[in-house]
């Protein structure tokens, strides 16, 4: 690897901040667009820009960044780790974290490893069906004015009949909440966007959207398992 | 001075750098309250060479929050509970009779053990070396350096990152290791000022080098050492090192 590239400790800064806000603006578009299923109109209007996004060249391309920037993101993630763990190699007999810290702020990686098990399945559940294999519900497709599209929503109703799916969905959510709830931030930092004059306003963002974000795909497994949405 | 407090210390020992070390248990009685922490520990060698014991060695000087060379993790924390202090402005009216209280030398792959409690900061050195000055000649023709105008704003930032005496608490409480707040209170000081700016870009450079080749951690802007500096450095100038050295690379040339 180029030393340049992620060989001085700021340099793995900067990428994990890009690579982060990347995903950050990844999931609020995924958000967007997956929240169409609350019109509750059978699926008709989630299906039409599912539809959309499954065949739009610019997304599709997209979709490669996408991997990459995890990827990235998740190396870039493991060296700190690695690194950090070796920077204090014998341990305090006595460390009172908590009195200077969040517990969040210093399980980053814990919490990421935990919403990489999360996109396992999740992606085994949905990405896997939709792009390699086939949808197991048994009308794959519908139409809607004479068009031809894809049962995304079938397929949704099919997963989340199954409460364990429901459960590691929630619990996915939730360590994404605690990651965000010091990435979002912790990226602005590392890019040296921190001054008193916009502190406040970063801080007040980046809290509504670990608590918007994760809270609205939270509500989606939830209210398919309970019928809400139909 | 009145003694009345009966402490149970835990402290450090280790003979060398070579010696593995280990926690020892000591009970020590007639401590006044008034006492800083580092007349605590000198009570306690007194009485440990009185009874043919080895003293515990441990880094002090100024004794007034200057120096920055009284390292002391005490009870889990940078020179102890109280916050904008150094361990010997640390009184022991901060505790209770019968605490018990763990003294350890501060942990980092930057600063071996050289005895006891005392580490080698001279990684924070090698540090300044690399790029923590200004080259002005001093042979008599020096310019006043109050003919050169600095905005109030920036002469009073420079001043609060000057005001940082690279004790390396920041290090040791840092969850990760990492040196960023003193490197970054050092590359402040010189940014803000006109004095700094001909080797502005590679000083940022060269003592991120240094700093990363010292074995120190990755900042997560965690936070902890802004919390537990004794000089409040703030994480605003980590920020403003992070935006220095992405500058300085993206045009490495003034
Ligand atoms: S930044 Fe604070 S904690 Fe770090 S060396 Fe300077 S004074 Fe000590
Ligand atoms: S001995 Fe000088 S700062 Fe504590």
């Amino acid at each position: 690897m180029a030393k340049g590239l992620f060989g001085s400790s700021l340099v793995k800064k900067y990428w994990m901040a890009l690579t982060g806000l990347f995903l950050i603006t990844f999931l609020l578009v995924h958000c967007a667009v997956n929240a169409a299923i609350f019109v509750n109109d059978g699926g008709e209007t989630f299906n039409k820009f599912a539809h959309f996004m499954g065949t739009n060249l610019l997304i599709r391309s997209m979709e490669i960044v996408l991997f990459v920037g995890l990827l990235a993101h998740i190396v870039d993630g493991l060296m700190l780790y690695f690194q950090n763990r070796k920077a204090r190699p014998t341990a305090y007999a006595k460390q009172n974290n908590n009195s200077s810290s969040t517990w969040y702020s210093r399980s980053m990686a814990l919490l990421g490893t935990l919403i990489l098990f999360f996109l396992i399945v999740h992606l085994g559940n949905f990405w896997v069906k939709t792009r390699i294999t086939e949808l197991s519900v048994i009308d794959q497709h519908l139409y809607y004015d004479g068009e031809k599209y894809e049962n995304l929503f079938g397929e949704m109703q099919l997963v989340f009949k199954e409460l364990w799916v429901v459960i590691v969905y929630v619990l996915g959510c939730i360590s994404l909440f605690w990651h965000l709830l010091h990435g979002f931030k912790s990226a602005f930092q590392s890019l040296g966007l921190n001054h008193s004059k916009y502190k406040g306003t970063i801080a007040i963002i980046g809290d509504a959207f670990s608590v918007i974000i994760p809270a609205i795909f939270a509500a989606m497994p939830i209210a398919m398992y309970l019928e809400w949405i139909a | 001075m009145e003694g009345n407090m009966n402490l149970k210390l835990k402290i450090w020992r280790q003979k060398s750098t070579s010696d593995k070390g280990a926690m020892k248990d000591y009970q020590l009685g007639g401590v006044s309250p008034d006492m800083s922490f580092l007349e605590m520990i000198d009570v306690l060698n007194d009485k440990l060479i009185r009874e043919g014991d080895d003293p515990v060695t441990f880094d002090h000087d100024c004794r007034e929050g200057i120096c920055g060379m009284c390292s002391m993790f005490i009870n889990g924390e940078a020179h102890g509970p109280n916050r904008g202090v150094t361990t010997c402005q640390l009184h022991m009216r901060s505790f209770k009779d019968g605490d018990t209280i763990y003294v350890e030398p501060w942990r980092s792959a930057g600063f071996p053990v050289i005895k006891d409690l005392m580490v080698d900061r001279g990684a924070f050195d090698r540090i300044q070396q690399a790029g923590g000055f200004i080259s002005v000649n001093t042979s008599g023709r020096t310019m006043d350096a109050n003919a050169i105008p600095v905005p109030k704003e920036d002469a009073d930032k420079a001043f609060s990152a000057a005001t940082c005496i690279g004790c390396g608490a920041c290090a040791a409480s840092c969850p990760n290791g990492s040196a960023m707040l003193f490197v970054s209170a050092k590359v402040s000081q010189f940014a803000l000022l006109p004095q700094g700016q001909p080797e502005r870009k590679e000083r940022v450079l060269n003592m991120v080098k240094q700093m990363d080749e010292e074995g120190f951690g990755n900042c997560s802007n965690i936070g902890a050492c802004e919390v537990q500096c004794p000089k409040n450095i703030s994480l605003e100038n980590i920020a403003r090192m992070n935006r220095e050295y992405l500058m300085a690379n993206i045009k490495p040339e003034n």
